[in-house]
């Protein structure tokens, strides 16, 4: 039955090869990142570190709480990733089946208003003087509500819900219940799968978000640990805000690699779990509203 | 709304009844226009309101004054953009990054699934495609974190590499010759893998009837590639290609951001990147707001466009 030709044979062990590759120049990255961040600091600059770890040591580790404002960062993020997604979810979800809704008035009024903003927006500069005279900046509202909806998720939304069966609904009012009723008890229960996908978008969005934030948060105090990230490893600022304790077996480089594995451990732990929303998303988000 | 059609049944259609209707539908539908107005409140207050906000394009802006208290200057800012010499280079590298990552990075993810639809072992296949999506996930600033800490002179672990084939090190973002290149190679790692996901999907929605009707007229397996699963995928194909074209002008400019420095901003400098410089750097709001405009405005002409050909192409539009 399954008779290959030489031809195929060939093919078949140069694809595997090709993508066994395309999984290396993936995951390199990462494992480099962690194997040099456990590894002796003097050891790391010096190029010696490449394939394996050398003299493990968690030093960089236990670095890390001492950084300032670390903690406080990293408990911002989960701040504003969770009231942020959790506004823009309420935001749109109430919208979108507001809009799923054939009989609504004006209703392709507000989708046309709603699109135009995927084609054309007033800029950087004109949102950051809005938000200036809306008294938003340096502010955690600001964060949370100044970007609460999206084009995109609104019409994905609004197209699951009208696939809702009418016979639902129907059956609904005659027992009563007001539009609102529906939407919490019939709506959003038969959606969960939309749900779960658009709200960990939201989520990963907000958790990865830094552009905003930099520009909107003055105050230490209240900025995500993306803007924090931003001056400790982009600008390479680490040692100074560090205590060192007079300690040498780490080095600039390794608490770097250290800072970056803590900060990508929460998506790479949540990933295996949220994986298959993210791809039934991308699919939901092919069906055109 | 059953209730509504018996009761409209029952009573015919006298034009008195059909208004009351009306009345107590709306009234009824009272808590679904509640529903909306957050949403549209969101909009008006943070993407059309800023839009007003367009007009200090062409005043000069002075924050006392505020946006509508400071004085008219016309076209000023656009004739000082057009006619100094930032226009040409940050026109120019916008177009070379974002053509030259759509040349290289849009047939990428293409070929990875179709790799991984000829691929039989099935674990494997799985791993490939769980595994390429993770970059797509990591936030931008530890991914240039990461390229600034691998491309590093003489701590990165390229330069490690270089050593060891006698190579001197080289400072990578140093060079303007580089900067596109190490943006691509961003671009392909962060979203090959994510960006399969469309086509994966489109290649196993193909009838497996096809391939076994092949089968039986002896077409082997390039030949059913040739003639079934491209022409099956080509849709797909253009209608990405075309969502591409049409946001042309959106080059990564938050990874921009983090990965230039003056000494390449001849090859890196983008429209906007020079906005957020401009703007809120140096604080020059009615001059950047100038720059953004001419930027919105394209970029609006060039996806109404992208949107033609794609209702031309297919029965679809983009949208």
């Amino acid at each position: 039955m399954n008779k290959r030709s030489i031809g195929e044979k060939v093919f078949n062990v140069i694809n595997i090869l090709v993508l066994s590759s395309v999984l290396l120049f993936t995951l390199y990255p990462f494992y480099y990142t962690f194997i040099a961040s456990i590894s002796e600091g003097s050891l790391v600059i010096m190029g010696k570190v490449v394939l394996q770890p050398m003299n493990i040591t968690f030093r960089a580790y236990e670095l890390i709480p001492t950084i300032d404002y670390f903690f406080t960062a990293y408990g911002n993020t989960f701040f504003y990733t969770f009231f942020g997604a959790l506004a823009s979810m309420v935001i749109m979800t109430m919208g979108g089946y507001a809009l799923s809704r054939k009989r609504l008035k004006g209703r392709k009024f507000v989708n046309m208003m709603i699109s135009f903003t995927m084609w054309f927006n007033a800029g950087m500069i004109p949102f950051y003087l809005n938000m200036d005279s809306l008294g938003l900046i340096n502010t955690r509202a600001g964060i949370i509500f100044g970007f609460a909806g999206s084009a995109f998720y609104i019409i994905i939304l609004r197209s699951y819900f009208e696939s809702m069966p009418i016979e639902l609904e129907e059956a609904a009012k005659v027992d009563g219940m007001s539009n609102f009723g529906i939407f919490v008890k019939i709506a959003l229960p038969i959606s969960t799968p939309v749900l779960a996908t658009i709200s960990l978008y939201c989520a990963v969005d907000r958790w990865n978000g830094y552009f905003w934030a930099m520009i909107l948060l003055k105050d230490i105090k209240l900025v995500p640990l993306q803007v924090l990230l931003k001056k400790l490893i982009i600008e390479r600022n680490v040692l100074a805000s560090v205590d060192t304790g007079g300690s040498f077996d780490f080095t600039r480089e390794t608490l770097i690699y250290a800072i970056v594995i803590v900060a990508i451990i929460p998506i790479i732990l949540a990933y295996p779990f949220a994986q298959r929303y993210f791809v039934k998303g991308l699919t939901v988000g092919s069906v055109k509203g | 709304m059953a209730e509504a059609a018996l009761a409209e049944k029952q009573s015919g259609r006298s034009g008195q009844k059909n208004i009351k209707k009306k009345i107590r539908l709306l009234k009824n539908d009272f808590d679904l226009y509640l529903m909306l107005i957050p949403m549209v409140l969101f909009f008006l207050i943070f993407t059309y309101k800023p839009m007003t906000g367009l007009v200090v394009a062409f005043k000069y802006y002075s924050p006392f004054k505020g946006i509508w208290g400071s004085r008219w200057v016309g076209l000023q800012y656009f004739i000082e953009f057009f006619t100094g010499p930032y226009a040409l280079r940050t026109i120019v590298n916008t177009f070379r990054i974002s053509l030259s990552s759509l040349i290289v990075g849009f047939p990428m993810p293409i070929i990875l699934a179709l790799l991984l639809n000829e691929l039989r072992a099935y674990r494997f296949k799985k791993a490939v495609q769980t595994i390429s999506y993770i970059p797509h996930f990591i936030s931008t600033v530890v991914v240039c974190g990461m390229i600034t800490s691998f491309l590093a002179p003489t701590t990165g672990v390229v330069n490690t590499i270089l050593k060891w084939y006698g190579l001197d090190p080289v400072y990578f973002l140093s060079i303007p010759a580089y900067f596109v290149p190490i943006y691509i190679a961003m671009e392909i790692w962060k979203n090959t893998g994510y960006n399969s996901i469309i086509y994966i999907a489109a290649l196993t929605s193909i009838s497996d009837e096809l391939y076994e009707a092949a089968t039986v007229d002896g077409a082997g397996r390039w030949k059913q590639f040739l003639h079934i699963t491209l022409p099956s995928l080509m849709p797909t194909i253009v209608i990405m290609l075309l969502v591409r074209l049409g946001g042309i002008l959106n080059v990564g400019y938050e990874a921009i951001i983090l990965l230039y420095n003056p000494s390449i901003y001849e090859t890196a400098d983008v429209i906007s990147t020079f906005v957020y410089r401009t703007g809120i750097t140096e604080g020059r709001y009615d001059f950047a707001t100038a720059v953004g405009l001419f930027n919105s405005l394209v970029a609006f002409i060039i996806v109404i466009i992208a949107n033609k050909f794609s209702n031309k192409l297919t029965d679809t539009g983009l949208w």
